[in-house]
């Protein structure tokens, strides 16, 4: 017998937003020190390290999460850790995200004008200075926008976890689809409550990038 | 740890052909859809008619802000509640080509609006019907100025194709997945299937560079 899709079903989906979340942010962080790396890999003079994070952004950007996210949780069994699949999921998101993080701030650091960088070795300052003081900060505001708008992919993209049975937002609603045979309504729901939590973020992003132009 | 051994998954690999070419079949198809929806939402929501944009913006975003796997699912799982039940190929092109439209709407819109004013006067000058200005004045250096973001747009909608293997598409991904319940090689074939997927979106970037200059030859000219 089904059960009524009920004010329950809606709760236990909300704790399954709590991870969709959780997820984020953790990826987030995970690829925010990945992804800084990369990034000075990527504007560094030296060519190899700069080859290096080349080809992980493009082998990265050119699988599909899903793929990425098979790998991981195979793979951790596979190399004989036993760590819990979520963990092995997080981490598997943080690659990713540095992957993007990486590519988008590599292109803040280089829009940031020549001038600048110029100027600061004629003041004398060394090359890590001129990254520290005078660049990087500068890069940041330009970053801004663009990372948050990336915050919402990846949001949206948890929801891939729920393949590999992490009990996020679209896990919680297959798990409540199935008991109540109400998928229209159920991922309506689950839609709705995705939407509410990126709408914000995504306007967020676009007051930032119109504060920035102006 | 064992050693990896790819002997099982080459033993299949007359599946994953078969997989890569369903991979192939839906992500073309999804482009071309994308890009006439693409098309034809950018020009209305830059038409004027509030009554056009609202519903147009309100696509667009709601696509944008949602998980595409939740797209899927609502169109395969909650369609035929409302008594429309697709096939999971047909769903998946569906779904897709939605998904798809949505972003390409807005690069093809910020392409058209950096088409200047000048441009279609000037079209207007020379007796050109407003068809024609559209199609050779409008679009055509729209599309060819927004090429490299439409290509990205394009990579990702290929990379997206893997989520429908959820519904059970016998693409790449649900081809891996199949072959990993016969063989049991995990590993081995999420491995083979990533190094593929990085294949098909060096061979979609190669081939959108010819068809950039087949379609966009004035890019190419030497000044």
């Amino acid at each position: 017998m089904f059960q009524q899709f009920s004010f329950n079903h809606v709760l236990f989906m909300l704790t399954g937003l709590g991870w969709t979340i959780g997820l984020a942010a953790i990826a987030l962080v995970g690829g925010s020190i990945a992804g800084s790396v990369l990034t000075l890999m990527r504007v560094s003079s030296n060519p190899v390290l700069s080859r290096i994070a080349q080809f992980y952004i493009f082998v990265v950007q050119g699988t599909p999460l899903l793929v990425t996210l098979f790998i991981a949780y195979f793979g951790t069994t596979y190399l004989g850790f036993s760590i819990a699949p979520l963990t092995a999921i997080a981490v598997a998101f943080s690659f990713y995200a540095a992957a993007f993080l990486g590519d988008i701030w590599r292109g803040a650091i280089q829009s940031v004008p020549v001038g600048q960088r110029e100027g600061a070795h004629a003041l004398g300052l060394s090359r890590a200075h001129a990254m520290r003081y005078i660049i990087v900060p500068q890069a940041i505001r330009i970053a801004t926008p663009p990372t948050v708008g990336f915050f919402v992919q990846l949001i949206k993209n948890t929801s891939l976890a729920s393949v590999v049975g992490i009990v996020e937002l679209t896990r919680t609603s297959q798990i409540v689809s199935n008991a109540t045979f109400k998928p229209l309504e159920v991922y309506l729901t689950a839609a709705l409550f995705y939407f509410l939590v990126c709408f914000p973020i995504t306007l967020f992003s676009r007051s930032l990038e119109r504060r920035l132009s102006a | 740890m064992n050693a990896l051994d790819f002997s099982g998954v080459i033993a299949r690999s007359d599946l994953l052909i078969k997989g890569v070419w369903l991979t192939a079949q839906i992500s073309l198809a999804a482009m071309v859809f994308a890009l006439i929806i693409g098309v034809l939402a950018a020009v209305l929501t830059l038409a004027g008619n509030k009554f056009l944009r609202w519903p147009v913006l309100a696509y667009v975003e709601v696509i944008r802000n949602t998980p595409f796997i939740v797209q899927v699912f609502l169109i395969y799982f909650g369609l035929p509640a409302l008594g429309l039940r697709l096939e999971p190929i047909s769903a998946a092109i569906l779904a897709m080509s939605i998904y798809g439209g949505a972003y390409t709407s807005e690069i093809i819109r910020a392409g058209i609006q950096s088409i200047g004013k000048g441009q279609i006067e000037a079209g207007r000058a020379l007796g050109m019907s407003p068809l024609t200005i559209f199609r050779y004045v409008v679009l055509k250096p729209a599309l060819s100025s927004v090429f490299p973001s439409l290509v990205a747009q394009f990579i990702l909608l290929l990379l997206s194709s893997s989520v429908v293997s959820a519904i059970s598409v016998p693409e790449l991904t649900g081809t891996g997945n199949d072959i990993q319940g016969l063989t049991l090689r995990n590993m081995e074939i999420y491995l083979v299937i990533a190094v593929i997927y990085v294949g098909l979106v060096a061979a979609l970037k190669g081939g959108m560079t010819v068809l950039e200059r087949v379609l966009f030859p004035f890019k190419f000219l030497r000044r």
